[in-house]
């Protein structure tokens, strides 16, 4: 029976950074939202993280600023949090906490759902298979994208992700909608402590693609509340959630930046004393970061699917640190970025060797783009790969200490990154991308394409 | 009996109350009757390790204990069974709840309402033993399920039944009317007996050469898999859990990705096993708790899997256990030891991780099993590792390696290259060649040994040359040099690499394996001889051999042993020619 008397405690004990300790708060339960009201009148958001019979530690989602352990009043919502959700969502804009910003009045709920959610049994799932056309070279031909996947890019600072995710929005989207002849498609734009730069930039996107309609905007800004950056990405793929798998959508999520997020976990988790594991990353970061990316995919029987597109912004450009790797070894492969391409003029300034699709087999093949793509990108990696090597060792001993076979390789790596890759705005069909590859193979003699099997070799090479 | 809540951190709960109860013992916690184990005690407060999400947990609900330790059920249905970290079959879940998890849930891992047809082996008035078979039923149409006495049973067989029954209903009688079923349960952190250990004298053929020709692994032996991130550890687990000629899969998806089980899932039930033709699924039991899932019940899948790999083992048959990945598994310890406030070892690692580290690998292992004495069963153990930034100094790697028996240390370069399986052969080792090496001798050809050891020189050769190449360029070198980067060149593309997706390369046949093997190092030594006689080395790169040889890996066995068997008579006798013309 809930209780008619609206329970509120004055017994905060202690604030340390954004954690508050309040005594006797024995009706919590864990996960539970309370509001925090201040002696000015001002309210504030938290959520129960912790219970014990001396105290229980309630997060702060916004500013700790003004609080203090006298005057400060906890009120218990009894419900954990949740999100209002209808189609209504699409086309609105929302604050890092699921709060309409764009002045328009709160979403009058269908259904209210739990923005924990929880794990989609494995048996449930469907297998993703449906190619979807992102126009890029380096993605559709060698890293195929292919619905229910979650395939992150990982940046440097200053590299061009923004772009290239805009770039992939706008043209996967326009062939989502002819290919299926309805629009039912969406967006789920989710940004974590991201500049209000870089947020218009996606919305102005957005607005120019006319895909707006389409799209809910969650914004937790640089300057926003950094634990409430915690919940962003958990409302962002509610909404998500029920865009895919009641309302049958297929919706692209994009999460930016996740490194920002990480960067909240860490402050939360040093706030509570937590045993630290690598670079002060709470040991838990890999299964907190599996509950966001794992919301992606299909399910049986149901139409929609939820594609996602984290951004991530590798700290010092370097891929072993652990919010880039924990997050490589949670996705299915990985767009990389390049700071020496990005020199070099090239966009998008994609390094093909570190990158990867682990769904593209399931995305690719007859029936689905053409039968020598598999071959045509195994062909192309061990060729690229090579023509790499032969540039360190050109370095060394000199353009002129290189056969003929080798300057071939060396030719090959760099028109491949001057024209494959660096392809600009341009959106090039599959048909496309898959010839320009037969054109890079053609540098070598046909009896060195040895992982393209004969038959290909005599349809594609010519004479 | 039964305790109150009196502290709830993530998946940790202490409860009050609790002096009854035993360490490791099962408990339901609150309202919802939450899965857990208490895992420390401290007076009458009892930490407990909850296995789903606590999320809406309350002080003071109730915690009861079921005063027994988390068990495995065993028994016919296993196989072709899909359950999560705590044994519960997920199918049945999903078709109960729905397509998400839901909590609180407890269903029995066997069907009690199947029927098992069951045959008797003994007659009434047979003494019998622990671990000693009673009678058969067909479980699957690859496996016979022997029924065993379980460990620590034993007496005279009063009556035995025929028919068919399903697991809990009796099916003989022992004195003193002891009743014994096809159900027997074993608690999972506690390996079950065996009457002697054995060591490992016979290869499980992976169908992988770059494992069975330089690192083979025996039955009954343990290998680690280390790799960063998309060097193609999954698909290695998949290729050895498709491929691998041995009775008995159990495959660990251990805190992975929902997607890849998806494919396991969808594509194993069609999948046919390369030996038996049977589907593959009749032989394998997925144990799946993904990433998402919670946490203590991945550290669990280990132990249920282990478990039932074990029971397996005992009716005497070859076991292969798929774990993916270890790291997972250490990282939940270490989730929970933090929890604790366990003082950490190595990057926050608890102190124990060796330990339990090894007390895994070691139930793996080849035995004479309890009970029989001529039968003999073996547990082999094949364990993923995801070492933090591909770095292999790290704790679980390194603990992993003290104990296992071998190393497939994968490269995130040859992956880059899309060289697959991407094996480092430089890295890679096997502590089994030299006792699986006179099984290959009678079993595929004498000179087995003697082709491993040239081709692992051959490699060693081709790394000292291309540390000059890089220094002064392929020109500086001789062509007798030259001519030993072109086939090796050669081996490493079409002899170690093979692709997971090729209908007929997936899979290669020991014979295959060798006669491959053989023509291309004989091709080498035809070089040789002929450089040596003049011979201009353009023009024994455009042979028609080279050309030949690039193309095995995808001719069908047969064909390809023939294939190789020739060339290899034609090289010799070319050569010999030459040699007697000049």
């Amino acid at each position: 029976m809930k209780d008619l008397i609206t329970r509120e405690y004055q017994t905060v004990t202690g604030i340390a950074g954004p954690l508050l300790f309040v005594e006797k708060l024995k009706k919590a339960s864990l996960g539970e939202m309370v509001e925090i009201l201040l002696a000015t009148g001002e309210s504030r958001r938290g959520q129960v993280i912790e219970l014990s019979e001396q105290h229980t530690v309630i997060q702060v989602l916004e500013e700790t600023t003004g609080l203090g352990v006298t005057g400060t009043r906890v009120r218990l919502t009894e419900s954990a949090a949740m999100m209002d959700l209808s189609p209504d969502l699409l086309g609105r804009r929302f604050n890092g906490a699921a709060v309409p910003i764009d002045g328009l009045p709160p979403i009058i709920p269908d259904t209210r759902m739990d923005i924990i959610g929880q794990p989609m049994n494995p048996v449930a799932r469907d297998k993703p298979s449906y190619f979807i056309q992102t126009g890029i070279s380096t993605i559709d031909g060698l890293n195929t994208l292919v619905r229910g996947q979650k395939l992150p890019i990982f940046s440097g600072a200053g590299l061009p992700a923004k772009e290239l995710a805009a770039q992939i929005l706008r043209q996967a989207m326009v062939r989502e909608e002819h290919g299926t002849g309805q629009q039912a498609f969406a967006i789920v734009f989710a940004a974590m402590g991201i500049t209000f730069r870089e947020a218009s930039f996606f919305l102005g996107e957005f607005e120019r693609g006319g895909v707006m309609e389409h799209a809910v905007v969650f914004l937790n800004l640089a300057d926003d509340p950094t634990i409430e950056r915690l919940l962003t990405p958990r409302y962002a793929l509610t909404a998500a959630e029920y865009l895919a798998f009641t309302l049958g959508r297929h919706v692209l999520v994009i999460l930016t930046d996740m490194a920002a997020y990480c960067e909240a976990l860490r402050q939360i988790a040093t706030a509570r004393e937590e045993i630290p594991g690598r670079r002060g990353y709470p040991g838990y970061m890999y299964s907190d970061l599996a509950s966001i990316y794992e919301r992606a995919g299909r399910i049986k029987g149901r139409a929609g699917s939820i594609t996602q597109l984290p951004i991530v912004t590798m700290p010092d450009d370097d891929i072993t640190h652990p919010i880039p790797d924990l997050t490589g070894y949670i996705t299915e492969g990985q767009i990389v970025l390049s700071r020496e391409l990005h020199r070099k003029g090239i966009f998008p300034p994609i390094d093909v060797l570190p990158c990867l699709s682990r769904l593209m087999n399931l995305g690719i093949g007859p029936g689905k783009t053409r039968d020598d793509h598999r071959a045509v990108a195994d062909q192309l990696y061990a060729f690229y790969a090579h023509g790499r090597d032969i540039r360190r060792l050109a370095a060394i001993v000199g353009e002129d200490g290189l056969n003929d076979s080798d300057k071939r390789f060396l030719k090959l790596a760099q028109d491949f990154e001057q024209e494959f890759v660096n392809q600009g705005a341009h959106n090039r069909e599959i048909e496309e991308t898959l010839n320009l590859g037969w054109q890079f193979l053609r540098y070598l003699p046909k009896e060195q394409l040895t992982r393209v099997k004969p038959e290909l070799i005599e349809r594609y090479y010519g004479a | 009996m039964s305790g109150t809540i009196i502290k709830i951190s993530g998946p940790t709960v202490v409860a009050r109350g609790m002096e009854q109860t035993r360490m490791f013992n099962r408990v339901a916690v609150g309202k919802t009757g939450l899965l857990g184990e208490v895992i420390r005690l401290r007076g009458g407060e009892a930490t407990i390790q909850v296995y789903e999400d606590t999320t809406g947990l309350t002080l003071g609900e109730e915690v009861a204990d079921a005063g027994e330790p988390l068990q495995a059920e065993l028994g016919p249905g296993l196989l072709g069974s899909i359950f999560d970290g705590v044994q519960r079959p997920l199918n049945v879940m999903a078709a109960q709840q729905g397509d998400w998890i839901a909590r609180g849930l407890t269903l029995p891992a066997l069907s009690r309402e199947r029927r098992w047809t069951f045959t008797p082996t003994i007659r009434p008035g047979t003494a019998v033993v622990g671990g000693m078979s009673v009678g058969i039923t067909q479980e699957t149409v690859k496996v016979e399920h022997r029924i065993l006495v379980p460990p620590g049973l034993s007496g005279t067989v009063r009556e035995i039944l025929e028919g068919t029954f399903t697991i809990n209903e009796p099916i003989a009688w022992l004195d003193g009317d002891r009743s014994l079923t096809m159900l027997q349960r074993w608690p999972v952190r506690s390996p079950r007996p065996v009457a002697e250990r054995l060591p490992p004298v016979v290869p499980i053929i992976t169908g992988q050469r770059v494992l069975d020709m330089l690192f083979p692994i025996a039955s009954g032996g343990t290998v680690i898999v280390p790799g960063g991130f998309g060097t193609g550890k999954t698909v290695v687990e998949q290729a050895l859990a498709k491929y691998a000629q041995t009775d008995i899969i159990i495959y660990i998806g251990c805190g992975e990705r929902g997607n890849e089980m998806t494919e396991v899932l969808t594509e194993f039930p069609h999948l046919k096993d390369p030996t038996t033709g049977l589907p593959l699924m009749a032989r394998t039991v997925l144990v799946i708790n993904t990433s998402n899932m919670p946490v203590a019940a991945r550290e669990t899948s280990i132990y249920t899997g282990i478990t039932m790999a074990e029971y397996y083992r005992d009716m005497g048959y070859a076991v292969a256990l798929m774990a993916d990945s270890t790291s997972r598994w250490a990282e939940a310890t270490r989730e929970i030891s933090a929890r604790l406030e366990e003082m950490p070892g190595e990057e926050g690692y608890p102190t124990y991780l060796a330990t339990k580290l090894a007390g895994f690998y070691e139930r793996g292992g080849r035995v004479r099993c309890l009970g029989q004495t001529d039968r003999q069963g073996s547990v082999t153990i094949v364990s993923a590792i995801s070492p933090p930034g591909g770095d292999f100094s790290e704790p679980v790697t390194q603990s992993s390696m003290q104990v296992a028996g071998g190393l497939w240390a994968l490269d995130s370069d040859l992956a880059h290259r899309r060289h697959y399986p991407a094996i480092n052969w430089k890295r890679s080792f096997s502590l089994y060649t030299t006792l699986l090496d006179s099984w290959f001798q009678t079993q595929v050809a004498p000179d087995w040994p003697q082709l491993r050891s040239e081709l692992a020189a051959l490699l060693q050769k081709e790394e000292e040359l291309q540390e000059i190449v890089q220094l002064v360029g392929v020109d500086a070198l001789q062509d007798q040099e030259r001519i030993v980067l072109e086939v090796s060149r050669l081996i490493r593309e079409e002899y170690l690499r093979q692709s997971a997706f090729s209908e007929i390369d997936a899979a290669c046949p020991l014979a295959k394996q060798y006669w491959m093997l053989k023509a291309q190092l004989e091709f080498l030594r035809y070089c040789q001889g002929l450089i040596k006689m003049g011979r201009p080395i353009e023009q024994l790169i455009a042979s028609p051999f080279k050309t030949e040889l690039e193309r095995m890996k995808e001719t069908l066995p047969d064909t390809c042993v023939q294939q190789a068997q020739t060339m290899v008579e034609k090289m010799e006798q070319e050569l010999g020619g030459v040699k007697r013309e000049t």
